[in-house]
């Protein structure tokens, strides 16, 4: 019940996002969630998207540094404390949570949901914890719906 | 293996012979043919006559690059250039190139100096060579192309650049020998390994590696990508191109072509002669130079004579690799670098690529060096904080060999400029009065 994440190692320079994210545009992979913090030279940039094996082949094509990682993408009733209720499962389960940011789509049927993309130190834990108190988990083929 | 035995095996005091009786007749070879030196060595007081013993040789004066462009294009050569068969120049990247030429005599006795080290670690007439030096004025090229046809190896002049076609020469022709810098040939073993033919398609097996430093850390790299054996050779323009020395089988310095070159080490401060043994800065004076002879050359390289004798069996005295050149060190803080100090630091280093750059700006008055070096493994990109962990390695590192501050940045992939002649691996943003 994992889905793939991208971190890619970018430079911090003018223009280099914008070249990476056009590469990513002109091969058609569509992202689902990104995350990207920065350090004074560099930052890593991390999404969720369509096809990852895919996707990490053409960034490695384009000469980038790249990696796969699993990561948990839960779903979350979008309301107040919906998000406190996920985390506190974890927490309670001694999981901590390493990094963590919200997916940008949606899911158009149930238009009250939110993904959150969940990075922790022990997945299979987190995963029999989440399901064991009814927190929805996404897997790859779901990807294509949100 | 020996390409002219009589000559590399010479008793030392018979070869002493020789040279001071070659330093005798280039001293007055230049008086009555240039007439730089004939001014020069006028106001010295030095004639051929007064040269008695080797040590003599201290009263010539030193010539300097500075010399060779005052007399830009061709005011030091010794013989109209209706005798001039070849001419090559220097990159020339801080003004004017510098032009030298040569004569037959000159060609033939080059190709001979460079058939002499390739034979030394074990070329011979059944070697295919790809030369993948750029051709054109440079010397590297065409200096050993010559000498290679000389042995009867069968020549690629594959040049420079467009490394897919190198690469899938090396494959089809089933090449045996390859001639670069150190920095192109990592660069290309690793285009090689990352492409879709398997490593088994190459049957490299000697690699002649000049025209720029490479450490013992770049060597080993190279020589396990290819699967080779990696030899160094010296040389520059102004006394010949490459074939001043070169490496035997042993690999315990490179053999000085004695009989054609007197190599000398002196203070370069001081310009006071060196003790044997000792490092400093290497100083030439060609011996048998027709078209461009050079009286006690200062090279710039840092580097040290052995005179003590072979396990190979020559008799030429060996020196060291060039550990540095005195216009290459960058003073930092009162701090002598040598980009080779920096170098051995990075490439025994895990998840970075062997090329880097060297930054160095002036902050206030203080100067600052930054060393960037390529991130080229995924590895690390869970966390930011195994990210700087690594820089911080590489931090402390540096420190304990240099003994200064440097502030190491990780740079994308193969973003760092790769060169195919020298490398120029030191931007120095200091202003126009700052060391080179």
């Amino acid at each position: 019940m994992t889905i793939k994440q991208i971190s890619v190692f970018v430079e911090n320079k003018e223009g280099r996002l914008s070249e990476i994210s056009t590469i990513l545009a002109d091969a058609g992979i569509h992202i689902r969630a990104l995350c990207m913090a920065d350090t004074t030279d560099f930052g890593i940039l991390r999404l969720i998207v369509s096809n990852p094996e895919n996707a990490k082949q053409i960034l490695k094509d384009a000469g980038l540094t790249v990696s796969l990682t699993q990561v948990i993408a839960v779903s979350i009733p979008d309301q107040v404390g919906g998000f406190a209720h996920a985390v506190k499962i974890l927490s309670d389960a001694g999981i901590s949570i390493e990094y963590l940011y919200p997916s940008i789509g949606r899911d158009h049927e149930h238009d009250n949901t939110a993904y959150i993309i969940l990075r922790v130190n022990d997945n299979e834990r987190a995963i029999a914890t989440l399901q064991a108190n009814g927190v929805p988990l996404l897997q790859e083929s779901d990807l294509a719906h949100i | 293996m020996f390409w002219q035995k009589d000559l590399e095996t010479m008793p030392r005091p018979k070869l002493e012979e020789l040279q001071l009786e070659r330093l005798r007749w280039i001293v007055d070879y230049c008086i009555r043919n240039v007439p730089f030196y004939a001014k020069r060595l006028g106001e010295a007081g030095v004639t051929a006559e007064k040269i008695k013993t080797l040590s003599d040789i201290q009263y010539i004066p030193y010539t300097n690059k500075t010399d060779i462009r005052d007399n830009y294009p061709n005011g030091l050569f010794a013989v109209p250039m209706s005798k001039i068969v070849r001419i090559h120049a220097s990159s020339g990247t801080t003004g004017k190139p510098t032009v030298v030429g040569y004569t037959k005599n000159d060609l033939n006795n080059w190709a001979d100096q460079i058939a002499r080290l390739a034979t030394a670690v074990g070329v011979t007439s059944e070697d295919v060579f790809q030369i993948s030096f750029g051709y054109g004025l440079f010397t590297g090229a065409l200096g050993l192309h010559y000498g290679l046809e000389r042995i009867g190896c069968a020549v690629i002049p594959a040049s420079a650049g467009n490394t897919q076609k190198q690469l899938m020469m090396l494959r089809d022709m089933k090449v045996t020998g390859l001639v670069s810098t150190p920095s192109y040939a990592l660069y290309m073993s690793e285009c090689a390994l990352e492409g879709d033919e398997p490593m088994s398609d190459y049957h490299l097996r000697i690699g002649l590696f000049g025209s720029e430093g490479c450490t013992p850390e770049m060597r080993s790299q190279i020589e396990k990508n290819w699967g080779l054996f990696a030899t160094d050779n010296y040389g520059l323009s102004e006394l010949m191109g490459p074939g001043v020395s070169g490496e035997c089988e042993m690999r315990q310095g490179l053999h000085f072509a004695e009989d054609h070159y007197y190599p000398e080490i002196i203070d370069p401060v001081t310009l006071q002669p060196k003790a044997p043994g000792e490092q400093g800065e290497l100083v030439v004076t060609t011996l048998t130079k027709e078209g461009f002879p050079m009286l006690r050359y200062r090279t710039k390289d840092i580097s040290r004579l052995n005179y003590e004798p072979c396990a190979c069996g020559r008799t030429h005295c060996r020196m060291d690799k060039v550990t540095g050149r005195t216009d290459d060190m960058l003073k930092i803080r009162g701090v002598n670098v040598f980009p080779s100090q920096v170098e051995s630091v990075l490439i025994g280093m895990e998840h970075i690529g062997p090329h880097y750059q060297l930054v160095v700006r002036r902050e206030g008055f203080a100067d600052t060096l930054e060393v960037k070096v390529e991130l080229i493994n995924g590895a690390l990109l869970e966390s930011y904080s195994e990210l700087e962990k690594l820089q911080r390695k590489i931090h402390d590192q540096l420190k304990s060999i240099l003994g200064i501050e440097t502030k190491v940045s990780l740079v994308e992939p193969k973003t760092l400029e790769r060169f195919q002649g020298k490398a120029k691996r030191i931007l120095d943003l200091r202003g126009e009065n700052s060391l080179k």
